[in-house]
């Protein structure tokens, strides 16, 4: 047995700032030093604080240092794990206080968290079935197959309140029921792991850090459904996430925890994996199935619903990856317990992929009807560089923006839709004062433009022509009938569209539109960008008061556009200026600003 | 797995392990003095020897084991402290895996402090 445990993130992002190489040094130093029989070093899943790693917790005392480098490695062993003196130099510096080190599970970040989704993310070995099992998983898939009937199952989860958490936030349990509903000789249980809006990540967290979940819960959904199989279509970009659920899903079938007659009751239930190209369009649910079928992955009109005719045209149920890590927790505390979180439509806690300008980049995970403001504010720490606050958008390309004034709203499915957003599958990507609204709309109409499979006119086209007026705006060279146009055609691509994505692909410009018209109105009218973000509409310029004749813009100058000599103010050369901007970098006077 | 009991042995076994990691600083710390003074009059078979049986005894919800350094009472180390929330800190000393044994079955386990080991039972300090 180990007297201490050493638990280094292996997620996708504390992977790519280095975190296997930590564990390379730190398993050569404890053998160096006669450490390995007391000290164990456990590779584990994402911890949320991706901004600071690679992250390390050394147990029992929980000490938490961020940003380690292999440089740091023989001290930790030499001081910590030898001695018992923590290296405070490394330490997260919000658990340093005057008064000495306090817990992690103190700090602002982790403080207003409630993890369920996340429970078992960074705390456990996720290539260890073992570990899974001492954190007390698979006891509710024994519990449903040995106490409970699969009607019972249906109405813990309907009771529990718990909804879709892909972003359509359709009740799961209400889905289920129609599932058992229809007679079949063969029906399905799919696993939605194709995550796709740029800037979300909490299913990748969860299938890396903690994959069995995602399978007892699969073979929950089995039982209560009457089907034996199961698929996970997950995209091939998550390469850790993908090779965790094939040992997750060997172990399991080791176990016998997958296969046939699980613990005795003589229910089957095996699961195997699909790999998406990276399509986003598989996202949704009808070319998700299309693809796992081995066709092009385009979706097909609803009705029938996948409850009734689904993969390989038999009764099929589909759910997120984080609907199911809930699955697991809700049947062993039961659904009141679940019920008695959130709001009063929306049960539970959702995770949140903080992004863009914020301190605290990584993954949180609510309880529902927290306010926007305790998200950024307390957990995501603010806003760095002490700008302000603008908006935040989520739901990523289908979603919407949450402006400054509704910055106290209670974050939950109902709200979001009545100001114009929607929850989504949990991307929040946080936006300051520099950030020009038509500049991410445009983005957004990017992304959907380059990702719509070209199967239903509204979307191929009309998402195309949208973005041609955007580019127009952001050039200054759209008249307000562009803008007129544009709505238009945001109402009729909503209307008409053949699937989620071309129904949705709007919506970044109509919230943006509702929020800040103006500033697509200065675009238009004034040619200003009023975040100075877009190029066409902006041009740098020489305080000649502030110049000092330093030469180090013209020096820095790409393009040759700066002309002066020493000692006496610059001018930049509209003509030539490529607006790079590194010439206001590299002043140090603060005599360039952009106009 | 054919039987629920499978599940509920790997648990248990494995419960001890994972519930190291518990965040929850409520519970009863057991430090051991781990600087050189400690280590060089054996400290090391004693911390491991506390770390093993409080996993053994699935105590890990309760007891954490942790190392500290020098307390200044280099003459008494192996010296091990443990720490009840709420009651008065209790100081072991010349302690070896043995007497570590005896600590988790007589104080750990039943809640009764080993007085024979004590440092106010070695007469001299006050």
């Amino acid at each position: 047995m180990y007297r201490s445990h050493v638990l280094v993130c292996g997620g996708t992002g504390c992977t790519s700032s280095g975190s296997q190489q930590i564990i390379e040094a730190l398993q050569k130093e404890l053998e160096r030093v006669g450490l390995t029989d007391e000290v164990s070093v456990v590779q584990t899943g994402c911890h949320g604080l991706c901004a600071l790693g690679p992250i390390m917790i050394v147990y029992p005392d929980a000490s938490f240092y961020s940003m380690v480098k292999v440089e740091d490695i023989p001290e930790i062993v030499s001081e910590h794990l030898l001695k018992g003196r923590v290296v405070t130099r490394l330490l997260y510096k919000e658990t340093v206080t005057a008064s000495g080190v306090k817990a992690l599970s103190d700090t602002d970040f982790y403080k207003k968290q409630h993890r369920i989704a996340l429970r078992n993310c960074g705390v456990i070995n996720p290539e260890v079935i073992e570990e899974y099992i001492g954190t007390g998983g698979y006891a509710a898939l024994g519990k449903v197959l040995t106490e409970m009937t699969p009607d019972d199952v249906i109405k813990t989860i309907m009771d529990s309140g718990l909804r879709g958490r892909g972003g359509g936030g359709f009740p799961t349990g209400l889905k289920w029921k129609l599932a058992k509903q229809n007679e079949a000789d063969q029906k399905y249980v799919c696993c939605n792991a194709d995550e796709g809006d740029p800037g979300a990540f909490m299913d990748r967290s969860i299938l890396e850090g903690d994959p069995h979940a995602v399978l007892e819960a699969m073979a929950i959904a089995g039982y209560a459904i009457g089907a034996n199989q199961g698929y996970i279509y997950v995209r091939a970009e998550y390469p850790i996430a993908v090779e965790r659920l094939k040992i997750a899903i060997a172990q399991a079938r080791e176990a016998e925890l997958l296969g046939k007659d699980i613990f005795g009751s003589g229910f089957d239930f095996d699961i195997d994996l699909r790999l998406g190209a990276g399509a986003f369009v598989c996202g949704e649910e009808t070319a998700l199935m299309t693809s796992i079928e081995g066709n092009r992955g385009e979706p097909r009109p609803r009705p029938p619903f996948p409850a009734q005719k689904g993969l390989f045209q038999k009764p099929t149920i589909l759910n997120n990856v984080e609907t199911y890590a809930n699955i697991p927790q809700i049947i062993l505390n039961g659904a009141e317990w679940f019920a008695s979180m959130g709001t009063e439509k929306s049960k539970g806690t959702k995770v949140f992929a903080l992004g863009g300008k914020i301190n605290n980049t990584g993954l949180v995970e609510i309880p529902m009807g927290t306010t926007l403001r305790t998200v950024i504010e307390e957990i995501g720490g603010g806003i760095p560089n002490g700008k302000k606050f603008k908006a935040a958008q989520t739901g990523g390309p289908s979603g919407g923006c949450i402006p400054a004034s509704h910055f106290d709203i209670p974050i939950d499915y109902d709200n979001l839709i009545s100001i114009g957003s929607m929850m989504g599958s949990g991307g929040m990507i946080v936006m300051d004062e520099d950030n020009c609204m038509v500049d991410i709309a445009k983005f957004f109409l990017e992304f959907t433009v380059e990702e719509s499979c070209g199967k239903c006119t509204p979307c191929r086209i009309g998402t195309k022509r949208m973005l041609e007026i955007l580019t127009k705006i952001t050039k200054g060279q759209a008249t307000m009938e562009d803008l007129d146009k544009l709505e238009k055609l945001c109402y009729y691509i909503k209307e008409n569209s053949a699937c989620g994505l071309g129904q949705t692909a709007p919506n970044p410009v109509l919230s943006t539109l509702r929020y800040f018209r103006d500033e697509y109105i200065a675009h238009i009218k004034d040619k200003t960008c009023p975040a100075g973000v877009c190029k066409a509409l902006l041009s740098y310029r020489i305080d000649p008061d502030k110049c000092k004749g330093c030469t180090l813009c013209a020096r820095n100058c790409p393009n040759g556009a700066i002309i002066g000599s020493v000692k006496n103010p610059h001018i930049i050369d509209q003509e030539k200026c490529i607006k790079c901007g590194a010439c206001m970098e590299k002043c140090r006077f603060g005599a360039i600003y952009k106009k | 797995m054919k039987s629920l009991e499978e599940l509920k042995a790997i648990r248990a076994k494995m419960q001890g392990q994972v519930g190291l990691r518990a965040e929850d600083h409520t519970h009863t710390r057991v430090v051991v003095g781990m600087a050189t003074c400690g280590i060089a009059s054996g400290a090391r078979p004693v911390l491991n020897t506390l770390a093993d049986e409080v996993q053994k005894r699935n105590l890990t919800d309760k007891v954490s084991v942790t190392q500290t350094g020098c307390i200044g009472l280099c003459k008494y180390e192996p010296i091990v402290e443990v720490l009840e929330p709420g009651k008065p800190k209790i100081t072991y000393i010349k302690m070896n895996p043995e007497k570590a044994l005896t600590v988790v079955e007589q104080h750990l386990v039943r809640g009764q402090v080993v007085e024979e080991y004590t440092l106010s039972a070695a007469g001299d300090i006050k």
